[in-house]
């Protein structure tokens, strides 16, 4: 029963908000503003009606949709290593993060969407480019967060980590990882969206396939309801990759105070 | 009774940045195995500092610490350490069980004997039932006991406590030292313990050490001669028991070793205001 109600309020306001959009659209009429009625169809129409023999998926799904997924999950899975290794060894020395820290701030700081052009003349047209874009982007969140997760580890456990001899790899693998988990995972969940961001960027800006070159094809070709099409993909993405990270953060992170019970109320 | 622990002239100077800060001067003492032996000491007069030093855990500025006749250089193998603080010195993150077991891995390979070994020591401090639950979900004595269990299960030659009782409520503490008690009657365990209450240094002790004040140093090194067998109520109405605690308090408060050991008049003043004076003290760290 909880679950059922739960389930109603969280979706109840979205039902009616997409409801209203509905009609303000029919009733305005405006080229630019198709109504959801028409963008469903449309969606199915792009990326629903192949053949069963490809699972009713279409050309588009395979040729631009997946490719760019899987872009996005490698690129944020390669910025997920590098941050979570790097963030580590760094949180645990004072000296390098005394020389690091403004080096630090400083590449945080640069829009990454910047990096875009430097990509595509370093790197050309194509997936390695692209790739760059998503990581140099995705990194930074699980950096700072998994540096800031190690420094956390207190001086008792430090102590006690000493005291029982622990060789350099258990320490880091046993106690500075756990430790600081709750806070990758943070990070982890903010650059899975960054890494959304820059695949499509980097498809809109270079490339000659993609969700992002489909995106602006449609554009191109005064599609709206097609371009609209892509912009729900992409929400529903970011969302599907949030609802799933929480899954397995949940999972990774039951021994929390309180998750126990948090997961046995949701 | 051979010397388990050998430690001799040993000093420690902190560096900080307003200057340098001398938290232990000369300390030189020895523990015989098998023997439980009390460090007593107001807070801050070093008493942290000086099992850090002994542990290994940081190389003193002056002195030696010899462990069965081998200098302490690092933290050695067969010592194991348990820390006043034990939310903070137990894994979260591992159930009870497994937290006394990973630190094993460093001395056991086989997982099936760490896993053995861990129950065992579990079940020394009557800790049996909880190995699958995390420590938050046992009470702050009980997570004491998982610390204990798992400095236990290495085994150790020399075990060493800070404070160890001092964060958990009195009926418990009570019940904490009748546990180390009964734990190191079984094993014939060698412990070192510092503790600013003089109460539990009399009551636990086979010797009572008096540090003094910053920068502390051993000003008397006392036999309790009390019954192996100790309880809670008789043992501390005992007029032996009376008359040791009030002969620390009157070190404590800068007074000359007796030249018999123990006063025929106690000095009860003096005792009632040290004790008035670290009741206030443990109020004012008890939520930390
Ligand atoms: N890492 C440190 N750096 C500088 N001073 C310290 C450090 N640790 C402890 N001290 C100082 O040394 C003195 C003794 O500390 P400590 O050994 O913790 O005493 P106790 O355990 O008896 O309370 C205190 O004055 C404390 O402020
Ligand atoms: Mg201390």
């Amino acid at each position: 029963m909880r679950g059922i109600t739960g389930f109603v309020q969280r979706w109840a306001l979205f039902v009616l908000i997409v409801l209203i959009w509905e009609v303000v659209t029919r009733l305005s009429a405006s080229p630019f503003f198709p109504p959801p009625s028409q963008i469903g169809p449309r969606m199915v129409d792009l990326w629903l009606s192949g053949p069963a023999s490809r699972l009713f998926l279409t050309d588009t799904v395979y040729d631009h949709l997946l490719p760019s997924v899987g872009r996005t999950l490698l690129g944020w899975a390669i910025a997920a290593v590098i941050g979570i290794g790097l963030g580590l060894l760094l949180g645990r020395s004072t000296v390098a993060m005394r020389y690091l820290r403004v080096l630090l701030d400083f590449g945080r700081a640069i829009p990454p969407p910047l990096m875009v052009p430097f990509f595509l003349v370093t790197l050309g047209l194509g997936a390695p480019m692209q790739l760059g874009a998503i990581v140099f982007g995705a990194v930074w969140p699980v950096l700072l967060n998994s540096i800031d997760g190690a420094r956390s580890v207190d001086a008792t456990k430090v102590d006690t980590a000493r005291a029982f001899r622990l060789s350099g790899p258990q320490w880091m693998g046993g106690v500075v990882l756990p430790a600081a988990l709750p806070k990758i995972f943070a990070g982890l969940r903010l650059s899975i969206s960054i890494a959304l961001i820059l695949m499509v960027v980097s498809e809109l800006v270079a490339s000659t396939h993609g969700l992002g070159n489909q995106l602006v094809a449609a554009g191109r070709d005064y599609d709206m309801a097609g371009m609209w099409a892509y912009i729900v993909l992409l929400g529903i993405l970011g969302y599907a990759f949030n609802i799933a990270l929480l899954a397995v953060e949940h999972r990774v992170l039951r021994w929390q105070p309180g998750r126990a019970h948090a997961a046995a109320s949701r | 009774m051979p010397t388990m622990l050998e430690v001799s002239g040993l000093g420690h100077t902190y560096k900080t940045k307003d200057g340098v800060h001398n938290a232990i001067g000369d300390v030189s003492f020895t523990v015989n195995a098998g023997e439980l032996v009390c460090v007593v000491g107001p807070s801050g007069c070093g008493k942290s500092t000086l099992l850090r030093t002994i542990s290994g855990l940081i190389t003193p500025t002056v002195g030696e610490v010899l462990l069965h006749g081998d200098p302490v250089r690092g933290v050695p193998a067969d010592l194991a350490v348990v820390f006043q603080d034990y939310s903070r010195s137990l894994f979260p993150w591992l159930s009870v069980q497994r937290n006394v077991e990973f630190p094993l891995r460093t001395r056991v390979s086989a997982r099936a004997e760490r896993r053995e070994r861990a129950r065992e020591a579990l079940e020394w401090v009557g800790l049996s039932a909880a190995g699958g639950k995390y420590p938050w979900q046992l009470s702050g004595g009980m997570q004491q006991r998982v610390a204990i269990a798992r400095a236990l299960a290495s085994r150790p030659s020399l075990l060493l406590m800070d404070e160890p009782f001092a964060s958990v409520d009195a009926q418990t503490r009570f019940e904490l030292e009748d546990l180390l008690l009964r734990v190191r009657a079984e094993h014939d365990s060698t412990v070192l313990l510092v503790t600013h209450d003089i109460d539990e240094s009399v009551y636990l002790g086979d010797r009572v050490l008096v540090l003094s004040k910053s920068p502390g140093s051993i000003t008397t090194d006392l036999d309790v001669n009390l019954p192996d067998e100790r309880d809670q109520i008789t043992t501390r109405a005992s007029s032996e028991f009376v008359e040791l605690r009030s002969e620390v308090a009157r070190l404590l408060h800068g007074g000359e070793p007796a030249t018999r050991p123990s006063p025929s008049v106690p000095d009860t003043a003096a005792n009632d205001r040290f004790l008035a004076a670290e009741r206030a003290e443990t109020h004012s760290t008890s939520d930390t």
